[in-house]
């Protein structure tokens, strides 16, 4: 029948087009680990071309792993995702619950007090001036405490917090909880879906930190990771005559890369559908 | 609203702001957890909306926001930047590298969504949903990566197979000709399954009875997606749409930052990292700082204007 090839026809498409989309988001960052993990010499003889690299080495893990900033850069991005990570959601929480009581008083100030930075910020220079007059230039805390509490993950905090029942918080205060007490033993491991889906946002957030250690640091011993990664990839794109400087090969590049992004490709397929949650949480409230 | 009994007597109750002090007090707890949040809110997000006066001053390191000396006339750093010939570059790269990542960002996240929503392969629907949300979690410095090793003049992949095949090879990183195009390039890439999340969503949500109905009224599958599917998540796209164009000013600055170089200034040097140069690097604080709240005034403005546009769409949507 002329109907049946037509849905056929039309599945195929589909699947085809689907395939692609797929193909088209994983091969980039195959090629990238084939290239890190294939001797230089080899890449150079095959024109570049290798998928499914013949020879295989480890080498320049090694070298980075030995030689350069990136274990120490390692450390520091783990302490800014570790800590920065506990500093959000305690504050983000702190913040969240007390706003989610439809009857406390001043609530509607506090609210607008947060959604007015989601309209309108102070801009670069002057956080910058603030952050250098509270001392925290060239520490750590300058790329953790700036960005302490993301307006919007109050509001996605908020919003579950407001969906709990209340006669739960209402027996316990019968029974003579104090509300601490009932934020840490009712209301926590009530939430801990929207705790995992803004902590990962957190997460990955800290672990891609760039920016605040452009602005704040300039000691290069607290460089983050994503940091010193730029450093090895720029050298390509200078002038050949710093030959002094081991120019890292397109193999330690690509190493580099993998190094920084493997535990948040490792992961994330495992939480996707925290993440997946996420996004249309905060969708939905903006 | 007081009950008229209480309004009639009075001296029964004690006084208003006792009232008042009496409740605040109830809610103790509450604004002790709220407190270290405020305490942030103050520092990292008010108290640079009050140093934005620094626009306004000839700001001096040693004076401090507070002690520097006025600006004369007040708005002389607007006029410099006004006058200067980044202003007409500046503004023109923002406002078109922002156009034209809403043009071409849009449709590629509704065709996958329909794709996806039409995939009667469970295996594969989940299977090219992880693959094409991933690229959000990477940072932008993967991804210049990623772009270094196929687009770059020297051993990239794209370039290293032109050059095999007789062509000379382009320097895509570097020349103005093509960075606008890496730049929407990746930046679709990077959100091509994310995008598709929030239409997903919508497509659920679209009855199933109408596509039984239409199947039974003969209706193919391209007919169904054109009269059942879009116009189920048509108001969703519109308030997208209306959505991004609030935020037409951030053309990405960590995007461009982070993939440009000062061959392609003149095509991607954007507001944003033109007032982190200034400033930071050139420490001309008080003409940054100008130019920035310049930005954050139109960006105010437009978003705003969008979400008001965006309620008056979205009225049929909740």
């Amino acid at each position: 029948m002329v109907k049946g090839l037509d849905d056929k026809l039309f599945n195929a498409i589909v699947y085809l087009v689907l395939g692609l989309c797929g193909l088209a988001a994983i091969l980039p960052i195959l090629y990238v680990v084939s290239v890190s993990i294939t001797p230089f010499g080899e890449v150079l003889r095959n024109g570049g071309f290798i998928l499914f690299p013949r020879e295989i080495t480890f080498s320049a893990y090694k070298t980075l792993l030995t030689e350069s900033n990136i274990p120490r850069a390692f450390q520091v991005t783990v302490f800014i995702t570790v800590v920065g990570t506990a500093v959000n959601l305690v504050l983000t929480g702190l913040m969240a619950y007390p706003l989610s009581r439809k009857n406390l008083p001043g609530r509607n100030v506090f609210l607008l007090m947060i959604v007015f930075t989601l309209l309108f910020s102070g801009g670069l220079i002057p956080t910058y001036l603030i952050v250098k007059s509270m001392g925290l230039l060239d520490t750590v805390w300058a790329m953790i405490l700036p960005g302490a509490i993301w307006s919007f993950n109050v509001l996605i905090m908020k919003s579950f917090f407001e969906g709990l029942p209340e006669e739960l918080f209402e027996s316990a205060r019968i029974d003579g909880a104090k509300e601490f007490r009932i934020l840490l033993r009712i209301v926590t491991p009530l939430s801990v879906p929207v705790l995992l889906t803004v902590g990962l946002f957190y997460l990955v957030g800290h672990w891609n930190e760039f920016f605040q250690a452009i602005f704040y640091v300039t000691d290069r011993t607290l460089f983050p990771l994503q940091v010193v990664v730029r450093e090895i990839l720029m050298q390509s794109q200078q002038p050949l005559e710093n030959a002094e400087n081991m120019m890292p090969t397109q193999t330690m590049q690509m190493a580099s890369v993998m190094l920084a992004s493997l535990p948040v490709i490792v992961i994330y397929p495992f939480l996707q559908k925290h993440f997946t949650k996420g996004m249309l949480l905060g969708s939905i409230k903006g | 609203m007081q009950p008229p009994g209480l309004a009639e007597a009075p001296r029964l109750q004690p006084p208003r702001w006792r009232r008042s002090a009496r409740k605040l007090w109830l809610f103790r707890a509450f604004y002790l957890m709220l407190l270290p949040g405020i305490v942030y809110f103050v520092i990292f997000r008010y108290f640079p909306m009050y140093g934005v006066i620094i626009a306004f001053k000839d700001f001096a390191i040693m004076e401090g926001i507070t002690g520097s000396s006025w600006a004369d006339p007040w708005y002389r750093h607007f006029q410099d930047f006004y006058q200067s010939p980044y202003f007409g570059q500046l503004m023109t790269n923002t406002l078109l590298i922002s156009l034209y990542k809403l043009v071409w960002g849009t449709l590629p996240p509704i065709i996958l969504a329909i794709l996806l929503h039409e995939c009667k392969v469970r295996w594969l629907k989940s299977i090219v949903q992880t693959l094409t949300y991933m690229p959000h979690f990477l940072s932008w410095v993967i991804i210049f990566g990623i772009l270094l090793t196929l687009f770059s003049q020297n051993g990239g992949l794209v370039n290293r197979w032109i050059v095999e095949n007789g062509g000379s090879s382009i320097p895509f990183l570097t020349s103005t000709d093509y960075f606008r195009s890496i730049l929407v390039g990746s930046e679709v890439w990077q959100n091509l399954g994310w995008g598709a999340i929030i239409y997903l969503a919508a497509m659920a949500g679209i009855d199933p009875t109408l596509y039984e109905a239409a199947k039974v009224d003969g209706a193919n599958r391209m007919r169904m997606i054109w009269h059942i599917t879009l116009p189920g998540i048509r108001s969703i796209i519109i308030l997208l749409f209306i959505l991004k164009l609030g935020h037409l000013l951030d053309a990405g600055f960590d995007q461009i930052y982070i993939l440009y170089n000062i061959q392609v200034y003149p095509v991607a040097d954007i507001l944003d990292t033109w007032v982190y140069r200034t400033g930071l690097q050139q420490m001309n604080f008080s003409l940054a700082s100008a130019v920035g709240l310049f930005k954050s005034l139109i960006g105010l403005v437009l978003v705003l204007g969008a979400n008001r546009l965006a309620k008056k769409w979205g009225e049929g949507i909740w």
